[in-house]
């Protein structure tokens, strides 16, 4: 029982940070029906920029409260992931939206491409290591938590429930819903189309960030290829949860982090990858619509 | 449009404003974006502890480089286009004649690949031809196959499908284990190894014939990954990561390419070498691309084919009209599936030596973009695009003369998957529809007119 | 039933009884019943959603019925109930084919292209099921020859023969209309459902589209059952007609019939339902 409660911790854990990343592959689908590839390098990038920032920390000052050095990295991390994402988005989506449907699909596979390289490149192509940030470890009737897991639940909570707030109750939230439902009469209405498309990238690109960064923090290393795996099991809980769906991003997550964590403690951890796209496979094809995503009627 | 044809001092003042403002704020964004990673690189010191290294210099660099592409694309690229263009709009269209090349392009094309191992041979002789028979010639013929391969079904049938490495791979390992394992020639391999991969597709494409669109994407991504995750983890069949080595190689109806006193240069009295065989190998895969095309050519004139394409463009028309669209959908992943059985046959006997590592998503998305930038269901235009991807990139592998520009520690070969990527981009945003936007019907009354890109779908499934 | 028999050719073509569509807790359909008769033109009217496409659905199987019974009786006496047939099943073997409201065409593929698709069962048979075809059997040229010419016979008819290698997409709105009726036609069909083929043309395309859906009936012997709101197409057209409102048949008969009935002009006016008999009055009054 205690190991099963151990595992459900480190399984909401990962979830967190899986369903940070999935909202943004969610709003992105939402509003301009695009499976935006390079969001899990936009997670790595975040995750990097975290890296650079710690680093700087630790050289420039020679350290600094876990606290501050925290919040340091994760505002700069958003900060510099947000306008990676707004660029891409200017440059690479925004001239092929409303053509051809393959298009941005290619484009997106070509910017992941290209980011990941690009960290290669700049970043060099080796593991990066950092020390342990937080390692106190609370045990409570034989079941360990630690200081870093707590932190990534409460973050990702707060997150959550800001956006959520965004999303549901504010005007820009409002333009976001109206273009998901139809851009052209959202336009017609004067909204700026544009600039709600550039807030959803930039909003999705900032909780990557924040993914990225509590990702480095929680094991201690990052490599440029991080992005892809991540990014593929976001995508995954996005699908999960019902694609368009908020909640069901971090529904989606916290399963996909369940499942990958229980798989790996009650069976082989060698085929837990396998487990998580199986369940995708399975709901899809049961439940296209996933868990919380309204049904596609067939329109004759 | 007139203030650009004829610039008046005001409005190129106003341009030049413009341009400058334009150009800031692209370096700001530049300095912002790039400030931590190029200015600063994590390295490791001799504790192997993380450190920072300051590359400010260029960053520096590349701000300006910035700031001085933006404003000459606002300032001058921009009035000119737009005049360039405006230009070409009122000039009358001139009806040009197809040339004779442009007739016979798939014809001259087919002579040229003839002739290209013997001409290769003849320039840089038997030992100096290899790398061009083997890197460019050999690697990009395979890469042909499977983009026409995929073509089927999402160029024709209209089903994008983002795990078609899976039937590469199921193609590599049959023709690895039971040539291995049973002694199999490949003769026998090949047709085998197509007949199990089309099998596969079916059982893979039975269940995700409901989805559409992306989430047949996505679904068959996860069944690539699985595949791949079940070579890398079930050992005892496929040794997992370590991959299968010793593949046996082709040979010529019983005559082995080797040093064997009845080997292949021996029985023509020439000095041993592996160039024959690879020579042998380009018009191997030479051929199968051939019958790849021909079987794709011939499909698309038969109901099947058309069937195919009917529903790319509606499926709900399709069924209205008597198509019973599940089967027409799984012959498609059937036939598709089977040209990657094929070609992974090919690669594992070319190799010598399989592993996962050669099966990973990436491999998927390139082969895809191969076929969305070539132009969907346009055969040549799919080979141009896997000439242009893998020659390309594999030239750069070549530029050793780069490392007198940027100093000897510069390796062009990093940077070949950096460019790769932003090239995609590139392209996509330049002719989103791929190098042949048209589309070449399958029958006609009175004369062949080519669809216009315009009409053509991109299908739902 | 008067004891006259009645020629053969008018006996029922498709019967539909009691039947019934739900949608959640919207019933679209609700227990109804009519027949089409062979050799008819049949209208089924009624204003904006009275479930009229509904009905195509599921006759043409693309909704299964929530209950009722749709038949269908071929010219050679095979009978086929509909509501159990998968869509494709329905055009295949049922031979009943439709057309849609939102035009649905191969809009990349060209015109002789579209109706070669239409062709498809039969061409697949000649091709053995692509290996013949593929192995370029001369069995498949012929019937690809064929094809080809049915497909001109109906492009003709259609008077769309001078766009023949123009892809679909191009062609202008009434002509991409007759365009899908000659594609319907090419699956063979005994019955044709047309969802409002008129909806959209001009004065001078609902004439064309007249005189075609006349011919394909002289011509042709097919039977023909088309939803339409343009009541000069219904009335100059068809012999029979059905009305329907919420779901309910109001009104079956002919076209001076259903013309004159007062729950149908009260349908059509929107009179509640204790002004029925004032209207009734008014028309009786009015005929005298």
């Amino acid at each position: 029982m205690e190991y099963f409660i151990q595992q459900l911790i480190n399984g909401l854990t990962l979830g967190s940070i899986y369903g940070l990343i999935a909202i943004g592959y969610t709003m992105v689908y939402g509003i301009i029906g695009m499976i935006n590839f390079a969001h899990g390098d936009i997670f790595m990038l975040g995750g990097f920029a975290g890296l650079i920032v710690y680093l700087l920390i630790m050289t420039v000052f020679g350290g600094a409260p876990i606290a501050v050095a925290l919040l340091c990295m994760l505002v700069v991390a958003m900060v510099v992931t947000s306008l990676w994402n707004w660029s891409i988005e200017r440059v690479a989506y925004r001239p092929l939206r409303g053509s051809f449907r393959l298009a941005p699909l290619i484009t997106a596979i070509g910017v992941s491409i290209a980011l990941s390289n690009f960290i290669q490149v700049s970043q060099g192509p080796r593991n990066k290591p950092i020390p342990q940030m937080v390692n106190s470890v609370y045990t409570i009737e034989g079941i360990s938590v630690s200081l870093k897991q707590i932190l990534i639940v409460i973050i990702t909570v707060v997150l959550l429930a800001s956006f959520w707030y965004i999303v549901e109750k504010t005007p820009l939230g409002r333009a976001q819903r109206a273009t998901e439902q139809d851009r052209k009469m959202a336009a017609l209405l004067g909204i700026d189309v544009d600039r709600t498309i550039s807030i959803t990238f930039v909003m999705g690109a900032a909780l990557a960030a924040v993914a990225g960064t509590m990702f480095l923090m929680y094991y201690g290393v990052i490599v440029f290829t991080d992005g892809f795996v991540p990014g593929v099991k976001a995508f995954t809980a996005a699908v999960l949860g019902g694609i368009g769906s908020l909640p069901g991003a971090v529904i989606g997550g916290l399963l996909i982090g369940l499942i990958e964590s229980l798989w790996s403690a009650y069976f082989t951890i060698a085929y837990k990858d396998v487990a998580t796209f199986a369940i995708l496979a399975f709901v899809l094809i049961f439940k296209p619509s996933g868990l919380l995503g309204r049904p596609e009627v067939e329109k004759v | 449009m007139a203030t650009v044809t004829n610039p008046s001092a005001a409005s190129t003042g106003s341009l030049t404003a413009k341009a400058l403002r334009e150009a800031t704020f692209t370096a700001v964004m530049t300095f912002l974006m790039f400030a931590l990673f190029i200015g600063l690189k994590t390295d490791q010191n001799m504790r192997n502890e993380l450190i920072l290294v300051p590359r400010w210099g260029m960053l520096a660099i590349l701000v300006v480089i910035a700031f001085v592409g933006r404003f000459a694309m606002v300032a001058w690229l921009q009035p000119w286009r737009t005049a360039s263009k405006a230009a070409k709009s009122a000039a009358p269209t001139v009806d040009e004649d197809a040339g004779f090349v442009k007739r016979n392009f798939s014809k001259l094309a087919i002579l040229a690949l003839v002739l290209y191992p013997p001409i290769i041979l003849w320039i840089f002789g038997v030992q100096g031809s290899l790398k061009y028979i083997d890197n460019f010639g050999i690697q990009i013929l395979i890469y042909v196959m499977l983009a026409w391969g995929l073509n089927i079904v999402v160029g024709l049938a209209g089903l994008l499908d983002l795990g078609y490495v899976a039937f590469y791979a199921v193609g590599a390992y049959s023709y690895a284990l039971l040539s291995i394992n049973f002694g199999f020639s490949f003769w026998i391999l090949l047709p085998l190894a197509g007949i199990l991969s089309a099998f596969w597709g079916i059982i893979l494409g039975f269940p995700v014939l409901r989805l559409k669109g992306d989430y047949l994407a996505i679904v068959t991504l996860a069944f690539g990954e699985i595949i791949r995750l079940v070579l890398i983890n079930w050992q005892d069949v496929t040794k997992g990561t370590f991959g299968i080595s010793g593949i046996p190689k082709i040979t010529l109806f019983g005559i082995p390419f080797d040093a064997s006193p009845n080997g292949f240069a021996k029985m023509f009295h020439l000095a041993p070498s592996s160039a024959y065989y690879k020579v042998f190998l380009f018009y191997l895969i030479l051929l199968l691309c051939l019958l790849t095309a021909f079987v794709t050519i011939r499909l698309r004139r038969l109901p099947i084919g058309r069937a195919w394409e009917a529903l790319r463009e509606d499926e709900i028309a399709c069924r209205s009209l008597g198509i019973n669209t599940v089967t027409t959908k799984l012959t498609a992943f059937a036939i598709g599936a089977m040209f990657g059985g094929f070609a992974g046959s090919f690669f594992a006997a070319r190799q010598g030596f399989v592993s996962p590592e050669s099966f990973v998503f990436l491999e998927s998305a390139v082969i895809l973009s191969m076929v969305v930038l070539g132009g969907m269901g346009s055969l040549t235009g799919i080979a141009i695009a896997a000439i242009a991807m893998v020659g390309g990139t594999e030239l750069l592998r070549e530029m050793d003369f780069l490392k007198h520009v940027f100093g000897p520690d510069f390796t062009p070969e990093l940077y070949r998957m950096l460019i790769f990527g932003l090239a995609m981009v590139f392209m996509m945003l330049v002719r989103p529809r791929g190098f042949v936007g048209t589309r070449e019907p399958t029958a006609f009354l009175f004369e062949r007119k080519a669809v216009s890109g315009a009409f053509t779908k991109e299908g739902h499934g | 039933m008067s004891a006259v028999a009645k020629p053969m050719n008018n006996d029922a073509i498709l019967k539909v009884e009691h039947l019934s569509m739900r949608f959640g807790g919207l019933m679209a359909i609700n227990d109804l019943s009519f027949e089409v008769r062979r050799g008819e033109i049949t209208a089924l009217i009624g204003p904006n959603g009275a479930g009229k496409t509904t009905v195509f659905n599921c006759i043409t199987g693309f909704y299964k019925p929530t209950m009722g019974m749709i038949s269908m009786h071929q010219e050679g006496g095979k009978s086929f109930y509909l509501e159990r047939m998968a869509d494709f099943e329905v055009t295949r073997d049922a031979k009943v084919a439709r057309t849609f409201q939102n035009i649905r065409l191969f809009s990349g593929l060209t015109l002789l292209e579209n109706l070669l698709v239409a062709q498809h069962n039969a061409l697949m048979k000649a091709s053995g099921y692509t290996v013949l075809g593929l192995l370029g059997f001369k069995s498949y040229k012929d019937a690809s020859k064929e094809a080809t010419e049915k497909a001109r016979y109906w492009l003709e008819k259609a008077s769309l023969i001078d766009r023949a290698d123009d892809p679909a997409g191009d062609l202008p709105y009434g002509a991409q209309r007759r365009l899908e009726i000659a594609r319907a036609m090419c699956t063979g069909p005994e019955l044709l459902c047309l969802d409002e083929p008129a909806a959209g043309l001009n004065p001078r395309e609902s004439q064309e589209l007249n005189k075609l859906l006349r011919s394909i009936r002289a011509d042709n012997g097919t039977s023909l059952l088309l939803i339409e709101h343009d009541m000069s197409v219904v009335m100059e057209i068809s012999d029979h007609v059905v009305v329907l409102e919420y779901g309910q048949k109001i009104s079956d008969g002919d076209p001076a019939h259903v013309k004159n009935d007062p729950r149908v002009i009260a349908a059509y006016l929107g009179v509640d339902d204790d002004e029925v008999e004032t209207v009734r009055h008014e028309v009786e009054e009015g005929a005298n």
